[in-house]
């Protein structure tokens, strides 16, 4: 019996080794093409081990073609639209969880309806509204669809968490002569710190990655985030697969070292609801 | 009194939900609104130009054949291809993860590895890791795919992967579940985690053996995060518009295009902003009645 079970746990080892193996070997095949020299045809045989540590398609990525740049402004852009993501998400589900005012019922549905509906799809008329009042081809246009698409859905993730806290705390903040905004700082955030901080980093992760709504409001080439310019990068360099390979971990390696830093909560994080990349 | 207490506490409420309103409302729930009255018009960016009102012109140009745009031979394939998509993609990732959550919850070391290393393709760019697969699937002798399906011996020549429909289209499914799977993994490795162990036992004692224990007690046990992961990679699959645009850009000559890629093309290359809306309004529509279905079938199982 013992035999038997051990040789099952060899077995599921193995199988699921090799389909580690199969989800990462992409990112490594993706990491030797980088580290190789590019020359105008693929490789023959395809590199699988990097036969050099050569740097070069990085220096050039980052320098000559401009990644520095286009890594700036994804931060710039990530950065503002999570920490005005944050602001506006803890009041609303304040208000939401704490406060009974006229409507609620009605505007809080309507928020969950709107949720319903896929971002991509209403991109056509926000176009057009972000046309109407001059906000095309700037960040604040960008920015500004960034942290409203998220209210609705943050504000339904945190509402929970603050209902989940006892009154008395409250009641004893405004016993002391406090206002609501000192139950905010005094008592919310600090109870429902953990819950921001893991909106903060899928915040973040969401606007460093997302690519139709960036596409298609930002214009000017100076201006564009990694997802955009990883694309036009790929057409304009189509043979030069190093480089834009290079260009793709620039963008890449900061997701990745969020999420091992974060790993646990991340996998911990899905076990109750889930949140799909 | 009770009214200004009332009054007092609604001012309040607008000071916390005050600015989140007005960007949902600008952002969100008008354009949401101004989409569905698009719809019926033939709208124009350019400023000045009148949208006139067409009725269901748009809707009809879709499934007619003819049309004011003949758009519907382009619409029905974009059709086909999501249909298509989901009934490929929402099985197999369904099947894959459910199989390798089993294999995760048995082993005895390492789930939390086994289950981070799988997570990888979840929190990847799509952008790159389509970039990704437009390049282990290039039409040369020396990329990844072709490379070993020769020395294989599988093959007798390269295959131009990306210049046929068919197996174009398969290389965007491929990648959906490489990219999918590992989300559907942590759903279910967590769900069985916390089915009950006595009746596991109880099926021990009673000699069923492991087959007959996953059809007759993991599975039903499991309908209602299946229920929760088959709508939500429905919706996945129906939203399929990166890959598409990196992989084959719709092509060869639009046959791998999707509603969503077709949608975008629609309205941001040809400029059928009011055509693209209705279409859009299609894809709405799918999305939430699939939702619905989904709360029905959940209420059904409490």
């Amino acid at each position: 019996m013992r035999k038997k079970q051990r040789s099952l746990q060899i077995f599921l080892h193995v199988i699921l080794i090799g389909l580690v193996l199969f989800s990462i070997f992409p990112f490594l095949y993706m990491l030797a093409t980088a580290m190789t020299e590019d020359s105008y045809t693929m490789p023959y045989p395809p590199v699988i081990i990097p036969k050099s540590f050569y740097f070069g398609n990085f220096v050039s990525a980052w320098t000559s073609s401009n990644f520095a740049r286009f890594f700036m402004n994804s931060l710039f852009v990530s950065t503002v639209s999570t920490m005005l993501t944050i602001i506006v998400s803890v009041m609303s589900a304040y208000g939401f969880a704490k406060i009974n005012f006229t409507g609620k019922n009605i505007l809080f549905n309507l928020y969950i309806f709107s949720m319903m509906i896929p971002a991509v799809l209403s991109l056509v008329s926000q176009y057009t509204v972000l046309n109407a009042v001059h906000l095309i081809d700037t960040y604040t246009g960008l920015i500004l669809l960034y942290v409203s698409g998220g209210i609705a859905g943050n504000m339904y993730f945190l509402k929970g968490f603050i209902e989940d806290i006892p009154a008395e705390y409250e009641e004893s903040v405004y016993i002391d002569g406090g206002s609501r905004w000192t139950v905010l700082r005094h008592v919310i955030l600090p109870m429902c710190k953990s819950s921001i901080a893991t909106l903060a980093i899928l915040s973040f992760m969401g606007s460093w990655d997302e690519f139709f709504s960036a596409l298609t409001i930002i214009k000017t080439e100076s201006k564009r985030t990694l997802p955009i310019a990883i694309k036009m990068f790929q057409g304009q360099n189509a043979t030069q697969w190093g480089l834009v390979f290079a260009a793709s971990l620039i963008a890449l390696v900061p997701i990745l070292l969020i999420f091992i830093t974060f790993q646990k909560a991340f996998v911990k994080e899905n076990e109750g609801g889930g949140i799909k990349g | 009194m009770a009214h200004t207490k009332q009054r007092r506490e609604n001012m309040t409420a607008l000071m916390f939900i005050g600015v989140g309103l007005f960007l949902f409302t600008v952002f969100i729930f008008y354009p949401q609104v101004k989409n569905v009255y698009m719809a019926f018009t033939n709208y124009n960016i350019m400023p000045g130009s009148e949208n006139r009102f067409v009725g269901f012109e748009n809707f009809k140009s879709m499934f007619a054949t003819g049309g004011t745009f003949g758009n519907s031979d382009s619409f029905m394939l974009a059709l086909r291809n999501s249909v298509l998509a989901v009934l490929v993609t929402v099985p197999g990732q369904l099947i894959l993860g459910l199989v390798i959550a089993i294999m995760i919850d048995r082993v005895s070391h390492g789930r939390l590895f086994y289950k981070v290393m799988l997570y990888i393709p979840v929190i990847s760019s799509w952008v790159v890791v389509s970039i990704l697969f437009k390049y282990l699937f290039q039409d040369t002798k020396g990329s990844l795919i072709n490379y070993y399906l020769l020395k294989l011996n599988l093959i007798s020549h390269p295959v131009a992967w990306l210049q046929n429909t068919w197996t174009a289209s398969a290389v965007i499914w491929a990648l959906c579940i490489w990219k999918g799977v590992g989300w559907v993994i942590i759903i279910y490795n967590a769900a069985i985690q916390t089915l009950p162990k006595e009746l596991y036992e109880v099926s021990y004692l009673e000699g069923a053996n492991p087959i007959q224990r996953f059809f007759y007690i993991t599975l039903p046990l499991l309908k209602k995060t299946t229920i929760y992961v088959v709508v939500q990679l429905t919706i996945g699959a129906f939203g399929i518009m990166i890959q598409v645009m990196l992989i084959t850009a719709g092509g060869p000559m639009g046959t791998t295009e999707t509603l969503n890629s077709y949608m975008y093309s629609k309205a941001f290359t040809e400029f059928q902003f009011g055509y693209s809306s209705a279409v859009s309004l299609v894809m709405g529509a799918v999305v939430i009645g699939t939702t619905l279905l989904q709360r029905k079938l959940m209420r059904e199982e409490k």
